[in-house]
C-alpha cells in the first residue's frame, strides 16, 4: 500500500508552468531521491507536498486519504491545512532554526504548543511537558547532539544546526520526512555528518523524500530515484535503473555533467 | 510664579515634559503596532488608507499637528478640546505611533520568510508563529532604531509649549524675558541627564538580548 500518491500534480506561477503533471508514489519505509537541474521544479514539488505552495491542480493522497484535490474548489481552512501538513515534515536548505530558543526548545516548541490544545493540559501540565522534554532529549540523542541541547543555534556549526533541524522535524513523527537540499548550504567538510544522519534514518526505514545534488548519496541511500526535467518526471525507478541504465538521453546528459565534476 | 526660584520652576516644568513623554510612549507603542498591521494588511483599501495616513503625519510638522488637534475639534465640530495637555497627548501619540509603525514594519519584514515557513511546517498557527517565533526577533532588531526615536521624543516634548503647555523651555523663557539667561541654558542638563538614563536602559536591553543572533 502506497503511503504517498501524487497524481497529475501541476503548479503554475502566473503564466509559468513549473510542474506539468507529476505522478509518483512511495511505499512506507522507502526513501525517494529527487534529482534534477536547478529550476526543474524539485523544490516546488516539495513545497506543494508541505502546503507551502498550493498546487494548481492534481491530487495528493497520504495513506489513501486525499489531503489535496485540485478539483475540489473549496479552499481549505487554516486548521485543515495545518492538520494535513502534519503528515509531512520538512528540513530546509537553510535550516531555519529559531534563533532565540535553545536546541532543545527548538525541538519541543511545536509539540508544547500542540499540547496546550489537549483537554487534560491544565490538569497534567507538568507531566505532559516533562514527557515532551524527555522526547526532545531522545530525538537529539538520535542525531548525536544531546550534549548540545542547551546551546543556542548560533553557537553550533552548520552541520550541527542541520542535525537539530532534522531532530525538530522528527519530533512530530511525520509520515513522510522531506529534505530540501539539506547539505547545499554547508561547507563540504560538514556535509558528511548530515548525510550520515539521513542514512541512519533510511536504515531505520523512515519514509523520506530527499531533494539533493549529492548523486553518490542518492544512489547509495534511496530506494527510488525520480529525475525531474522542466517540470516533468523524466525518469523514475530504482537507483540502478536511473543511474546505470537511464532510458532517456536527457537523464544520461544530466548524470554525465555531474559525474564529470 | 514669576517670583519663583528658577530651579523649582524648571523642575516643575520638566515634570510636564516627563509626563507627556510617559503617556505618549505608553499609548503610541501599542497604537503603532495596530497601524503596522493595517499598513501590512492584505485588504488593499485599509493598506492604502493607512499609507496615506502615515504620509500625512510624517509629512507635516508636529508643531502644526499640535495646533490642529487643539483647535480643529472646536472650529469644525463645536466641541472644544477639553484641555491643552490632552491635545498635546493626542498629537504626540498619533505622530509617534506613525513613526513607530514604520520601524515595526521594517523589523517584521526583515525576518526571513524561512522562519514563518519553519513554523508552518511544524503545524503552528499564524498567531503562534507571530508571538512565539517572530516577535522576539523583531524586538531585538528594532531596539536601536526605537531607542533613537524615543530619545527624539524626549526633546520633542518641548514643542508642546506652542500650545501653551508650561514645560521646561517655556518656564525658562520667562526668566530670559526678565533678563536672566542661565535658566534657559541649564535646561540642557535636565535633558542630558534623562537621555543619559534612557541610553543606559537601552544598552541594558540590548545586552539582555545578546544571547541570540538574528
Amino acid at each position: 500500500m502506497a503511503i504517498l500518491e501524487v497524481n497529475n500534480l501541476k503548479k503554475n506561477f502566473g503564466n509559468l508552468e513549473v510542474l506539468k503533471g507529476i505522478d509518483f508514489s512511495l511505499e512506507k519505509g522507502e526513501s525517494l531521491a529527487m534529482i534534477g537541474a536547478s529550476g526543474s521544479g524539485k523544490t516546488t514539488l516539495l513545497r506543494c507536498l508541505n502546503f507551502l505552495e498550493r498546487p494548481t491542480s492534481g491530487q495528493i493522497r497520504v495513506n489513501e486519504k486525499v489531503v489535496f484535490d485540485g478539483a475540489d474548489a473549496r479552499t481549505l481552512s487554516e486548521a485543515e491545512i495545518r492538520k494535513n501538513r502534519l503528515h509531512f515534515g520538512l528540513v530546509f536548505q537553510s535550516f531555519n532554526l529559531f534563533p532565540q530558543y535553545t536546541v532543545l526548545k527548538n525541538c519541543t516548541l511545536a509539540k508544547e504548543l500542540m499540547a496546550k490544545e489537549r483537554p487534560d493540559f491544565k490538569t497534567n501540565k507538568k507531566q505532559i511537558l516533562d514527557e515532551i522534554k524527555t522526547e526532545g532529549e531522545a530525538v537529539l540523542a538520535s542525531v548525536g547532539l544531546q550534549e548540545k541541547m542547551d546551546y543556542y543555534p548560533h553557537q553550533l556549526s552548520g552541520g550541527q544546526q542541520q542535525r537539530v533541524a532534522i531532530a525538530r522535524a522528527l519530533m512530530l513523527q511525520p509520515d513522510i520526512l522531506c529534505f530540501d537540499e539539506p547539505t547545499s548550504a554547508l561547507d563540504p567538510e560538514l556535509t558528511g555528518e548530515v548525510l550520515k544522519v539521513i542514512r541512519g534514518l533510511a536504515d531505520k526505514k523512515t519514509t523520506m523524500v530527499i531533494v539533493t545534488h549529492e548523486m553518490q548519496f542518492a544512489r547509495d541511500v534511496s530506494d527510488k530515484v525520480l529525475f525531474l526535467d522542466k517540470g516533468m518526471v523524466a525518469e523514475y525507478g530504482s537507483p540502478e535503473q536511473v543511474f546505470e541504465h537511464p532510458k532517456e538521453e536527457r537523464t544520461r546528459q544530466f548524470l554525465e555533467r555531474y559525474f564529470e565534476q | 510664579m514669576l517670583g519663583a526660584n528658577p530651579i523649582e520652576s524648571l523642575t516643575s516644568g520638566f515634570l510636564l515634559n516627563l509626563e507627556l513623554f510617559a503617556v505618549t510612549l505608553l499609548l503610541a507603542l501599542p497604537l503603532g503596532l495596530i497601524i503596522t498591521f493595517c499598513s501590512m494588511s492584505r485588504f488593499k483599501p485599509l493598506k492604502w488608507i493607512t499609507k496615506v495616513f502615515i504620509w500625512v503625519i510624517r509629512g507635516t510638522p508636529l508643531m502644526l499637528q499640535l495646533f490642529v488637534v487643539l483647535y480643529a475639534p472646536g472650529l469644525l465640530f463645536g466641541i472644544p478640546m477639553s484641555s491643552r495637555f490632552t491635545a498635546a497627548v493626542i498629537a504626540f501619540v498619533i505622530n509617534y505611533a506613525a513613526y513607530f509603525s514604520e520601524i515595526y514594519r521594517g523589523g517584521i519584514e526583515s525576518i526571513s520568510v524561512g522562519q514563518y515557513e519553519a513554523g508552518k511546517v511544524l503545524g503552528m498557527t499564524r498567531s503562534q508563529i507571530f508571538f512565539k517565533v517572530v516577535l522576539l526577533q523583531v524586538v531585538k532588531r528594532i531596539v536601536p532604531p526605537m531607542s533613537n526615536e524615543i530619545i527624539t521624543l524626549t526633546k520633542d516634548t518641548a514643542l508642546a509649549r506652542v500650545i501653551g503647555i508650561g514645560e521646561i523651555i517655556m518656564s525658562a523663557e520667562r526668566f530670559t524675558k526678565m533678563g536672566l539667561i542661565w535658566p534657559l541654558f541649564s535646561t540642557a542638563l535636565y535633558f542630558l541627564v534623562f537621555v543619559g538614563v534612557l541610553s543606559l536602559l537601552f544598552g541594558w536591553v540590548e545586552k539582555k538580548m545578546d544571547y541570540f543572533r538574528v
